[in-house]
């Protein structure tokens, strides 16, 4: 089956990307691009997961610890913690190997056996990491435990820092939408990766696994070795990810890597529509707002009941489960499916 | 001498908690070949549900073994309702869709569960009424708590009736053929439907039990503590052979066992640098051996994957 690239977007599609952040820091204030900043890593975070879940099929319930390992590894090599101030481009590479190691690691004994017992030790994975981050503060201390590890060097290229706004040409550039770029780029290669791979041998192998695995074991494909891969290149998109998100956010503490994120990252591939980029992009972009715009709603309940019914991240994580359950229900190939991942959700 | 007697005490305790638990995965698994996420939920509610009728009925004035009770039936019966709805409303649409989506349901259910909890009972710790069961007697040096007894009593009383129930009376052959050869068994007049309802049931029955003893026994209830305790059920379960029922039991023991020794004395061998603050690591650790070398665990039989 040949399938042919898309087209090349037209260019306003382009501009409109460049300049979003500009718009919206004139209609809803800078804190609105912090936010655009955050949802772009979860884009990230989405495009990886969705190479296991979308193309392998397989279910990984503790994506987020990948994540953990990527945040983790810039914090310890870029932070007054061991002294040690690494550059991005040396920081990087180190924490994706680390990731990927854990990938192969956890995969390993696991990927030969039935896909499920996969989700049950990837979640149990994701627990697991944080008890380490939270305990490894003897006889070295290396996690620095539940406070985490603050004063985290800022992104930096050379002598640019991401942190500080710069003039360019003559015209300001706040510190906020430098790193809307730099995130930018980095979604625009993972998009281009994993496009690339999608429509590769790889690539169909992956799908041949996810329809039926003892059809392509049959067909003589290496189903634990494909499998492997799919999960090391899922771990380091997450392994990315978490180095941009310690540098951006400047500290990192084992609460930002619980199962809930996991699952909301499962719930942006999910909802947009497994294997199919488009809607994965759109799903993460959409639930990254999601807490956005549920936060008003505490101060409504205040104002309406004198006080919080239903508190908003509680109420975000419950439309999470409910998002999950109807989908599988009456939608399972989401709102923005690939042709060929609806008709393998209806036939089967 | 004495620690380790204490140990072994403390883990056979945990282990038949874990071993109720890890019936309700087996049994599930066993028939539907899911791994019921929200399973560990269910011991939650149970526990949660319990609480509040044991502090309402002891705030009542009713006697403890009345509240006692009260809270247990309580407690089946709501874990029990929501068993059926969880396999009616999410699990058995799916029943011939792809692998993956009754597993995202069973996540998704998990997180409606854990969620509703915390609106229903707060984001807080809710501790359980004293039950003045925990007064300990000494045994020879080993501290015995009241409590510790029913828990272990119990639970092997249960644990022996079901396996009675499963492997003895006409249901359970039905069930057990079910879990072989759900069309073969369908073929013999058995209403396979109703079976796959019933492993539901009991296994929630079980985990309502669970919930109460796990609440009475660590004096506290948490609408997140099904997840940690549902992991070691299902490494419990898995451990022993996913499955095999007997093998549910073994494995729930052996792994409270080897959590409580493994607590107890690899801080003191590592210099308090490896101590208990690790013993969520030990079962998950067994898990991934017991996945590496022996995957079809200690009772069960190798069971090639069915086309």
């Amino acid at each position: 089956m040949i399938v042919p690239l898309p087209r090349f977007k037209p260019l306003w599609i382009f501009l409109g990307i460049l300049l979003l952040p500009w718009v919206i820091e004139g209609l809803l204030g800078r804190g609105w691009v912090r936010i655009l900043d955050f949802a772009l890593l979860s884009v990230l975070l989405a495009v990886g997961l969705n190479i296991v879940v979308g193309y392998a099929g397989l279910l990984d319930l503790g994506f987020i610890a990948f994540f953990g390992v990527g945040a983790y590894a810039y914090a310890l090599l870029a932070s007054p913690q061991f002294g040690l101030h690494w550059p991005l481009w040396a920081i990087l590479p180190t924490g994706v190997l680390v990731a990927a190691s854990f990938g192969v690691a956890l995969g390993w004994p696991t990927l030969g056996l039935r896909g499920d017992y996969l989700a049950i030790v990837t979640m149990g994975f994701g627990e697991i990491i944080r008890v380490f981050l939270n305990n490894l503060t003897a006889p070295v201390n290396i996690t620095n435990g539940p406070q985490g590890i603050t004063m985290i060097d800022a992104l930096h290229l050379g002598t640019w820092s991401f942190a500080r706004p710069h003039r360019v040409l003559g015209l300001p550039l706040p510190a906020l939408v430098g790193t809307y770029y730099l995130f930018l780029l980095f979604v625009l290669l993972a998009l281009f990766l994993s496009r690339r791979l999608e429509y590769s041998r790889i690539g169909r192998a992956w799908m041949a696994i996810r329809e039926d695995e003892i059809a392509a074991a049959s067909m003589g494909l290496d189903t634990r070795r494909l499998k492997l891969l799919a999960y090391a290149l899922g771990a380091v998109f997450g392994g990315v990810a978490g180095g941009l998100f310690a540098g951006f956010q400047g500290f990192v503490s084992p609460e930002s890597f619980t199962l809930q994120e996991s699952v909301m990252i499962l719930c942006m591939v999910v909802l947009g529509g497994m294997g199919n980029l488009r809607g994965v992009v759109a799903g993460a972009l959409l639930l990254a707002f999601l807490p956005e715009v549920l936060r008003p709603l505490g101060g409504w309940q205040q104002h309406w009941f004198h006080r919080v019914l239903i508190d908003p991240s509680t109420l975000r994580l419950l439309l999470f489960g409910v998002t999950l359950v109807v989908l599988m229900r009456w939608r399972p190939e989401g709102l923005l499916p690939s042709r060929a991942r609806a008709r393998e959700w209806h036939t089967s | 001498m004495v620690t380790f007697l204490q140990q072994v005490l403390n883990g056979l305790t945990l282990g038949c908690i874990y071993a109720l638990v890890a019936l309700g995965y087996t049994l599930v698994y066993g028939i539907l070949e899911l791994i019921n996420f929200a399973h560990g939920d269910l011991v939650m509610i149970g526990a949660l549900v319990s609480l509040s009728l044991v502090r309402i009925l002891l705030g009542w004035g009713a006697p403890l073994p009345v509240a006692l009770a009260g809270g247990l039936v309580g407690a089946m019966g709501a874990c029990v309702l929501l068993g059926i709805a969880l396999e009616r409303l999410a699990y058995r649409p799916l029943r011939h869709a792809p692998k993956l989506a009754p597993l995202i349901t069973a996540i998704g259910m998990s997180m409606v569960l854990e969620q509703s909890s915390a609106l229903l009972w707060g984001r807080g710790y809710r501790s359980f009424p004293d039950l003045g069961l925990t007064h300990s007697l000494t045994l020879g040096g080993v501290l015995i708590s009241p409590l510790q007894g029913v828990i272990v009593l119990g639970s092997l009383g249960l644990l022996g009736s079901l396996l009675w129930l499963i492997q003895r009376s006409a249901l359970g052959r039905a069930m057990r053929a079910t879990a072989q050869n759900p069309v073969a068994a369908q073929l013999q007049g058995i209403d396979t439907e109703r079976m796959i309802t019933l492993a539901f049931v009991i296994g929630a029955a079980l985990a309502a039990v669970a919930g109460l003893m796990v609440g009475a026994y660590y004096q506290v209830a948490h609408y997140t503590m099904g997840f940690m305790l549902g992991l070691k059920a299902f490494t419990a379960a898995v451990l022993g052979g996913i499955g095999n029922l007997s093998g549910a039991v073994l494995g729930g023991i052996l792994l409270g066992l080897l959590e409580a020794l493994g607590a107890g004395y690899l801080g003191d061998w590592t210099g308090n640098l490896f101590g208990s603050n690790y013993k969520d690591v030990f079962s998950f650790a067994t898990l991934i051996l017991v996945l590496l070398f022996h995957p079809s665990g200690l009772l069960g039989r190798h069971a090639p994957e069915k086309v």
